[in-house]
This record gives C-alpha cells, sequence and structure tokens, in this order.
C-alpha cells in the first residue's frame, strides 16, 4: 500500500529552480497495475525514483506498507529497497561480468541471506522466468529479452510489495516485449503492485489504472476502474 | 552480504580489470619487492658481521695495555701503553671465578725458514689455552702442550698456508723450522680458518709465549684474551679482571677490557638500524604505490557509476558499497604484495647464486613488514574511493545511461 501526500522534488539547476513534482497525492492499492505516462520532463521518471526510494522528495510524505519512509536514514531507506521494492529498467542494468544467476544472487547477498538459501531461490527463480539453460552465461551473451528476465528475476527475488517498471520494453522487440509484459502482469495477478512508466500508449492502456502527468503533476488520474462503475450502478 | 561474499565481488571485479589495474599491481609488486630486497641485504651483512665477530670465540673478553674508552668497535693496533701487560697478569687473572679460561698474546714479524724456502712471517705467542678460547682447530698433530706458560720450550704450530708454503706437499709434523736464528720443532698444523676480520690465522705461527718473548726480547703481552665461565658471568669476570689488574698497577686503572658482546651489540645497533633506515626509504615507494591504488579505484568508481546506482537499488546499503569497494583496494595491495613477495624471492635466489659468498637470507619481519604495508597502504588510500562510492547519488547513477 502505497500513500504520497503532497510530494514536491525542487531540483536546482545552476541559478534556477526546476519543480520537477508539485503537490502529488497519490493512493496506490495492493496488486493494483498503474501506468504513468506523459512526455518528457513531465516528472513521472521521477515520481518512479521517490516511489522506489532512490530519491528523496523537498516536502511531503510517502508512507509504504504502514511505514513513513521519508525521514529514514540512507542505511534504513536501503533496507526498505532490499524487502519492499523491486527495479526494472529499459537498458536492464545488469552487472556485466557476472552471470545471470549471480546477477539474480545480488539482491539476495545484500540482504544477509545465507549461500545455501540464496541457491535454492536462484534456481527457482531461473525455473519460474525459464532461463535455466542461461545460468552462467553473462548478460553480453544474452539476448535482450532474456536480459530483461534476468532483470525482472533479479527484482522480484526478494519478493517485494512493489514493481516499478521505467520503460521495460523500450529496448526490446516487439515479442521480447509482449513476453515481458506477460511476465509483469502475471506478477500482479500474483499481488505486486505495479507499476509502469512508459511513452508507449499502447503498453499504458494495458493498465487497469493510468496516470497522465504534465509538468509534475497529475493531470489525470483514471482511479480505480472497480470503485468507480460501482458509483455508476449505483441508483441514483 | 559475508567475508566471502565479499571477496568474490573484489575477486570478480580484478579479474575482469583491465591495463590499468595491471600496471597498478606492477607498481605495488615493484615497491613491496625493494622493500624486501633491502631488507634482505641489510640483515644478511648484518648476520654476516655478527657470525663472524661470534666466530672469534665464546664469551670473549679482550684485555689490552693503556687506557682508551672504547666502547664497541675494533680494537686499536697500538695501544697507548702505560704500563705493560705481563704473563704474571695475564696468570693472576685465573684467580676470578667468573674467568674461564686465559690466553695471553704477543705478536711478532721474523724470518721463517724450513729448506730453501724463506719468509717473513706474524709470530704469535700464546699457551695452550689459547686453542679453545679462539675455538681452533688441527689438522695434524697437536696444538701448543699445557704447562707452565713461563717456560720456553722450541716448539712451532704451523697455520695451514705457512704449511703449504715452506713443506709444499714434505711432512711438516717432526721437522724443524728456523725463526730468525733459533730453531723451533713443529709439533702441529691448524686447520683452515679463513680470513676474519681482516686477520689470518692461517698465515701465522704459535709458539709458546715464553720463547716469544725471548725471541723478540719484549715481555711485554699485546694481549690478554680470556674466556668468561657463562653468559651470565662476563660482566662479573670484566669487573674482576679490570679489579685484580688495578691492585697489581699499583691501583692505575690502565688497561681496556672489552668484551666481544659489547661489540657485538654495537654492530649490532648500527646495522640495524642502517637496515630500517634503508628499508624506510624503499617504503616511500609504498607511499607512491598507495597513491597510485587511490588514483585507479577513483576512476574505477566513475567507470562503474551506473553499476554503483544499481546495487543501491537492489538495496545495498552505503556501508556494503563502501565495504566492496574498500576490499577491491585491499585486495588489490595483496595480490600486488604477493607478486612483489615472489619477485623478491627470485631475484634474491639469483643474487645468491651469483654471489655466492654473500649469504642472503630474506628475514620473516621483512616479509611481515611488507605485507603489513601494502594492506594498510590499500586501506588508507581505498577508503576514499570507497566513501565516494557509498555516497554516490542512484538517480544521477542511473540516469546516465
Amino acid at each position: 500500500m502505497i500513500e504520497l501526500s503532497g510530494i514536491q522534488r525542487v531540483f536546482q539547476v545552476g541559478n534556477e529552480q526546476v519543480h520537477a513534482l508539485q503537490d502529488i497525492d497519490l493512493r496506490i492499492e495492493p496488486a493494483e497495475y498503474l501506468s504513468v505516462m506523459g512526455p518528457s520532463g513531465s516528472g513521472k521518471s521521477t515520481l518512479l525514483n521517490i516511489l522506489g526510494l532512490l530519491d528523496r522528495p523537498t516536502a511531503g510524505t510517502y508512507v509504504l506498507d504502514g511505514v513513513p519512509t521519508t525521514q529514514l536514514k540512507e542505511r534504513d531507506q536501503a533496507e526498505v529497497r532490499s524487502r519492499k521494492i523491486g527495479f526494472v529498467f529499459q537498458f536492464f542494468h545488469l552487472v556485466p561480468r557476472l552471470t545471470a544467476a549471480e546477477n539474480i544472487e545480488l539482491p539476495l547477498i545484500f540482504a544477509g541471506i545465507a549461500p545455501r538459501e540464496r541457491r535454492e531461490r536462484v534456481t527457482l527463480a531461473l525455473s519460474a522466468f525459464r532461463i535455466e539453460d542461461r545460468a552462467h552465461h553473462r548478460p553480453d551473451q544474452l539476448s535482450g529479452g532474456q536480459r530483461q528476465r534476468v532483470a525482472i528475476a533479479r527484482a522480484t527475488i526478494m519478493e517485494p510489495a512493489v514493481l516499478l517498471a521505467d520503460e521495460p520494453t523500450g529496448n526490446l522487440d516487439r515479442i521480447s516485449g509482449s513476453d515481458v509484459i506477460r511476465i509483469l502482469e502475471g506478477l500482479n495477478a500474483k499481488g505486486l503492485i505495479l507499476v509502469v512508466v512508459t511513452h508507449d500508449v499502447d503498453l499504458g492502456k494495458r493498465a487497469r489504472r493510468t496516470l497522465r502527468m504534465v509538468d509534475g503533476r497529475i493531470d489525470q488520474d483514471s482511479g480505480r476502474p472497480r470503485i468507480e462503475r460501482r458509483a455508476r450502478t449505483w441508483p441514483v | 552480504m559475508n567475508v566471502k561474499d565479499i571477496l568474490r565481488f573484489s575477486l570478480k571485479s580484478l579479474a575482469s580489470a583491465g591495463l590499468r589495474t595491471r600496471l597498478l599491481l606492477l607498481a605495488v609488486a615493484i615497491s613491496v619487492s625493494a622493500v624486501v630486497m633491502l631488507t634482505t641485504v641489510g640483515e644478511s651483512a648484518r648476520s654476516y658481521v655478527l657470525g663472524e665477530f661470534a666466530q672469534l670465540g665464546t664469551h670473549l673478553l679482550i684485555v689490552l695495555p693503556g687506557r682508551n674508552e672504547t666502547t664497541g668497535g675494533p680494537p686499536p693496533m697500538m695501544g697507548e701503553t702505560a704500563r705493560d701487560l705481563t704473563l704474571e697478569d695475564a696468570l693472576a687473572l685465573t684467580r676470578s671465578y667468573a674467568v674461564r679460561r686465559v690466553a695471553p698474546l704477543t705478536v711478532g714479524n721474523a724470518p721463517v725458514s724450513f729448506g730453501g724456502r724463506e719468509r717473513e712471517i706474524t709470530i704469535l705467542g700464546s699457551t695452550a689455552e689459547m686453542f679453545e678460547v679462539r675455538h681452533l682447530a688441527m689438522s695434524m698433530g697437536q696444538f701448543l702442550p699445557p704447562g707452565d706458560p713461563e717456560r720456553a720450550e722450541a716448539l712451532v704450530v704451523l697455520g695451514s698456508k705457512v704449511e703449504q708454503e715452506l713443506f709444499a706437499g714434505t711432512r711438516a709434523l717432526g721437522q724443524w723450522v728456523r725463526i730468525n736464528d733459533w730453531r723451533f720443532r713443529v709439533i702441529g698444523v691448524l686447520a683452515d680458518k679463513g680470513e676474519s676480520l681482516g686477520a689470518d690465522i692461517d698465515d701465522t705461527v704459535f709458539i709458546p709465549v715464553a720463547s716469544a718473548q725471548s725471541l723478540f726480547d719484549s715481555f711485554g703481552l699485546f694481549r690478554i684474551l680470556a674466556q668468561a665461565r657463562s653468559r651470565d658471568d662476563i660482566q662479573k669476570a670484566k669487573e674482576d679482571i679490570r679489579e685484580i689488574l688495578r691492585a697489581r698497577h699499583d691501583g692505575e686503572e690502565d688497561v681496556t677490557v672489552i668484551t666481544q658482546d659489547a661489540v657485538l651489540a654495537t654492530f649490532d645497533r648500527i646495522l640495524t638500524a642502517l637496515t630500517l633506515a634503508i628499508a624506510g626509504i624503499a617504503a616511500i615507494s609504498l607511499a607512491v604505490a598507495g597513491v597510485l591504488i587511490m588514483n585507479v579505484m577513483l576512476v574505477s568508481v566513475v567507470q562503474r557509476t551506473a553499476e554503483i546506482g544499481l546495487l543501491k537499488a537492489i538495496g545495498a546499503s552505503p556501508r556494503q558499497i563502501l565495504k566492496l569497494f574498500l576490499a577491491e583496494a585491499i585486495m588489490l595491495s595483496l595480490i600486488g604484495a604477493a607478486i612483489g613477495l615472489i619477485l623478491a624471492f627470485g631475484l634474491t635466489w639469483i643474487f645468491g647464486w651469483v654471489f655466492s659468498a654473500f649469504p642472503v637470507t630474506i628475514p620473516s619481519w621483512g616479509i611481515i613488514a611488507a605485507a603489513t604495508t601494502a594492506l594498510v597502504a590499500g586501506l588508507i588510500f581505498g577508503i576514499m574511493p570507497a566513501r565516494r562510492a557509498a555516497k554516490l547519488d542512484p538517480v544521477q547513477a542511473l540516469s546516465r545511461r
């Protein structure tokens, strides 16, 4: 469960102040599937960074699963990132000198999980995402689709509550792209909050809820469809 | 994240590192190797000198006529003779319980001849005790016989070189040689002793001290050598000797007593200080290597910005990132140090092979010092880049494509 209240993010660029985010109020329920769209500079990446605790808002509060995160020290934020948040990037961001299995293992290492349990969980993940035969290959030996699958496996190995995807299909061909989307939506069906930032309108439409951002504000929020529908069928 | 994980991660990073890192390893290797080599040379020189000195005898005290405050350093060749040391003085020293043996010594030059051959040779006058005091060994026959030291007998013990030159193949024992105008019978030949601190025993002959006194018509002793009963008795022996001789010399303190110990200690101090000094200078090169480590690590942090951002995104705390990068710096220094040690071992071996006369051993403290310094350098010079990495802003880091 995500609650953003009064979030502001101001950047100092030279002499000017850039208001990347202004007065963001957002509430995301468990298992929601949310897409964030908007022109360049609308603040959608910044919003994602704030949601992922990679960036600290200049003002406002962010409560994640009941835990207020804005005042947390870096060390504690790192722990929240480790346990509750998974990231999927456009350019994969796999560590080039590690194999697929080792990349997937990384979050477990930082979380202090014991080696034997790590091995078990990685093996499960490799088969769940159908990349067992690529386990000992390095990223430069994998196709784009395979790399993104490794990235998704890595992002979900700690069983987070939220999966944040920044243009997840941006670097993929159509087929791999739809494969990845299918996987992400499958994870969402299992209860993960899925937030996808994208330029691709077709991809954005797939989400049950769409946010449109303009100039750092949420311009449109299609809301929670189920509740909306309920409101519509209420007898007048 | 346990130690094994950190090590694996660091080693993987280093394994895939490029030319810059390898050059850095070379730099560390060279400095470590230099430190180890220089301490080896210094340490070997020290053992050599101390070894030679120790060979002179055990628990040795040397009494010289004349009062020169020589605290350590080689005994003066000519003492300023206030009063002669006499044979009776030497014999009186045996009264001390702390003194085990006393050997008087006179020195003179005279022509020694046998058959048609003649040579000017250093004649040493002493007693049977000299054999034990100076750790001499015989190759043939026996040394000067024990007995009344004040009796002059016509016996001579030849040094090995003298024997070769005068007798060249003929049996020396029992033969009569001429020293000046007197005849002496050969009763023994010394085994090769080799040159020791400038004195070549092989090139001398020993005759009874009383005979030497008559031969050279001089009754003053050159030196008295005394052997203390044990290491703990050396100091007591020294005091006793001074006491006895002062009493015998009408209350005058006109002798100098040098202990082999004191000389050894002084040499030890000097050479140790020298070794540490040159090692210290070599260690400066390690500081330079440390700066290089810092440089390479800083560049590495910049190059791996995206990776660091990613690590933070997947939950690495700043402290964990610091540990990872610090571990890399330390691993770099340790591996460089290991290469340097192998290099040092190799060069030392070659050196030992080429200069076989000068024994070289690598002191273990030198190895430990070099390795520790490398480790500390890695730590000190790695901390700054590691902190940089830990403080990296993940958003900036990840936004760079």
